[in-house]
């Protein structure tokens, strides 16, 4: 078994991807190639010794090596989020453990089974990692994410997505907008629902390999009703993401 | 003072209970969700739990005879691996100590494995769930457990860490040696200390 061992990683990159989300590029001396969908564990100590940790998942694809990505949304009252989006700087040291988690993860045996991903905000970070090493290793298996978000400032990756959707094989990016509806859009733009489900499923032959990241009434719904909907149960996997005062 | 610190961070929210919360766990006052599929959903009709494994007769109950047997009110602290504690939470179920009542173990059991619907599983040793340790939730904070927390009913073990109190419980399967559980077999701890915070099997 791999030992989960700390280490001290220095960032090496801070990318803002919307208002209040930060991608932290971070050097690893001792790092290990990851499974998409899997996370690190963040430690941060006071002087005093006083220590806060969460888990944040992975964004980048294991081909990048030596490195990983975290996306960090800024939570509210949040001491570690906020103490990332405000107190670190390139060159800091962040203390840092992982890859860790066996079961929300997109293993390369799946890479011939239909793929739908389904997010709410910041919820897309674990399935960026998987279309990211999706399009590394030229998968070509027919994949949708549906992605909530509430307006397209808000859109986590929304470039590099869109741009999957031109370049990468077999790739749709379906955006549901919430909140606020962009100038001259013609797509969806409620909460995901049965309806909007059932449509994205019939664009599949096959039945995909599901995975649901987000809040939990997002979670909670769209599971129930992928299960609804005819799907077998252990192609179902949810992560809860998002604000619990991190 | 630590050897290594980030410079700037200290604590933000000085809790009054900070000596109930576990290294490394914060207090949340919501009620987070973490599952690994969907929720099953489970027709109080064909509800059943069983007392299996290495007893001398194993048991059954329907709902309306697991709900005839004798309640306890619990109020205890939760502490969740992925970083949340939930203190003074308030449960009504029966003790595992008041099931245990109804069998007769095997002299060699040692550890339990717990089972729900949806196939997870947990192991636990046996003394963990025995003298009021651990109960069979069925109501919480006065009401039914909603099916997104366990409902039906779900085991709770609140001195480990809250993957060991299984959602959805249909038994317990009692053991002689340990085995892995759902989340065991993918490099979670055996134990589960909070307190020791025995989060990964590298940290037993």
């Amino acid at each position: 078994m791999e030992k989960f061992q700390w280490q001290i990683a220095q960032v090496k990159a801070i990318t803002q991807e919307t208002p209040r989300v930060k991608t932290f590029t971070l050097q690893l001396p001792q790092w290990i190639a990851h499974v998409a969908g899997q996370h690190y564990d963040l430690r941060l100590t006071a002087e005093d010794g006083y220590q806060a940790e969460r888990s944040y998942s992975i964004a980048s694809p294991p081909e990048q090596t030596g490195e990983i990505d975290l996306t960090v949304e800024l939570i509210d009252e949040g001491e570690v989020s906020s103490y990332l989006h405000e107190g670190i700087a390139v060159g800091d040291p962040l203390e840092v453990r992982g890859p860790i988690g066996g079961y929300f993860v997109w293993k390369d045996n799946m890479a011939n089974t239909p793929l739908l991903l389904i997010a709410g905000g910041s919820g897309v970070v674990p399935l960026m990692a998987m279309l990211r090493h999706r399009a590394r290793i030229g998968a070509t298996n027919p994949t949708i994410l549906l992605f909530s978000v509430r307006t397209a400032e808000e859109t986590i990756y929304g470039q590099e997505l869109r741009q999957l959707a031109d370049e990468a094989t077999g790739f749709t990016l379906l955006l549901t907008y919430t909140r606020q509806v962009p100038q001259a859009w013609t797509g969806y733009q409620r909460r995901i629902d049965r309806a909007m489900l059932t449509e994205v499923l019939n664009q599949f032959t096959d039945k995909p390999n599901c995975f649901v990241c987000g809040p939990t009434q997002l979670v909670e719904q769209v599971a129930n009703t992928l299960v609804d909907l005819d799907l077998p149960t252990d192609t179902i996997r949810t992560e809860r993401f998002g604000p619990t005062g991190a | 003072m630590a050897s290594f610190f980030n410079k700037g961070f200290g604590r933000k929210r000085e809790s009054l209970s900070s000596d109930r919360i576990p290294p490394g766990q914060y207090e949340t006052y919501d009620f987070p969700v973490l599952t690994a599929g969907p929720t099953p959903r489970i027709p109080l009709t064909t509800w059943s739990f069983a007392l299996e494994g290495l007893v001398e007769a194993p048991i059954q109950w329907s709902w309306e005879q697991f709900n005839a047997l004798p309640k306890q009110s619990f109020t205890t602290d939760i502490h969740c691996v992925t970083k949340w504690s939930k203190l003074d939470t308030h449960w009504e179920g029966v003790s595992i100590e008041t099931l245990l009542e109804h069998v007769d173990l095997k002299p060699e059991v040692r550890y339990v494995m717990a089972y729900s619907y949806g196939d997870y599983t947990t192991n636990i040793p046996l003394d963990d769930l025995r003298l009021g340790k651990a109960f069979i939730g069925i109501n919480f904070e006065g009401k039914p457990l909603a099916p997104e927390h366990g409902g039906p009913a779900r085991l709770v073990v609140p001195h480990l860490y809250f993957w060991k109190s299984a959602k959805w419980i249909k038994g317990l399967r009692f053991m002689e040696s340990d085995k892995p559980g759902f989340w065991e077999r993918g490099g979670y701890s055996m134990y589960g200390d909070p307190w020791k915070e025995q989060r990964y099997r590298t940290d037993d």
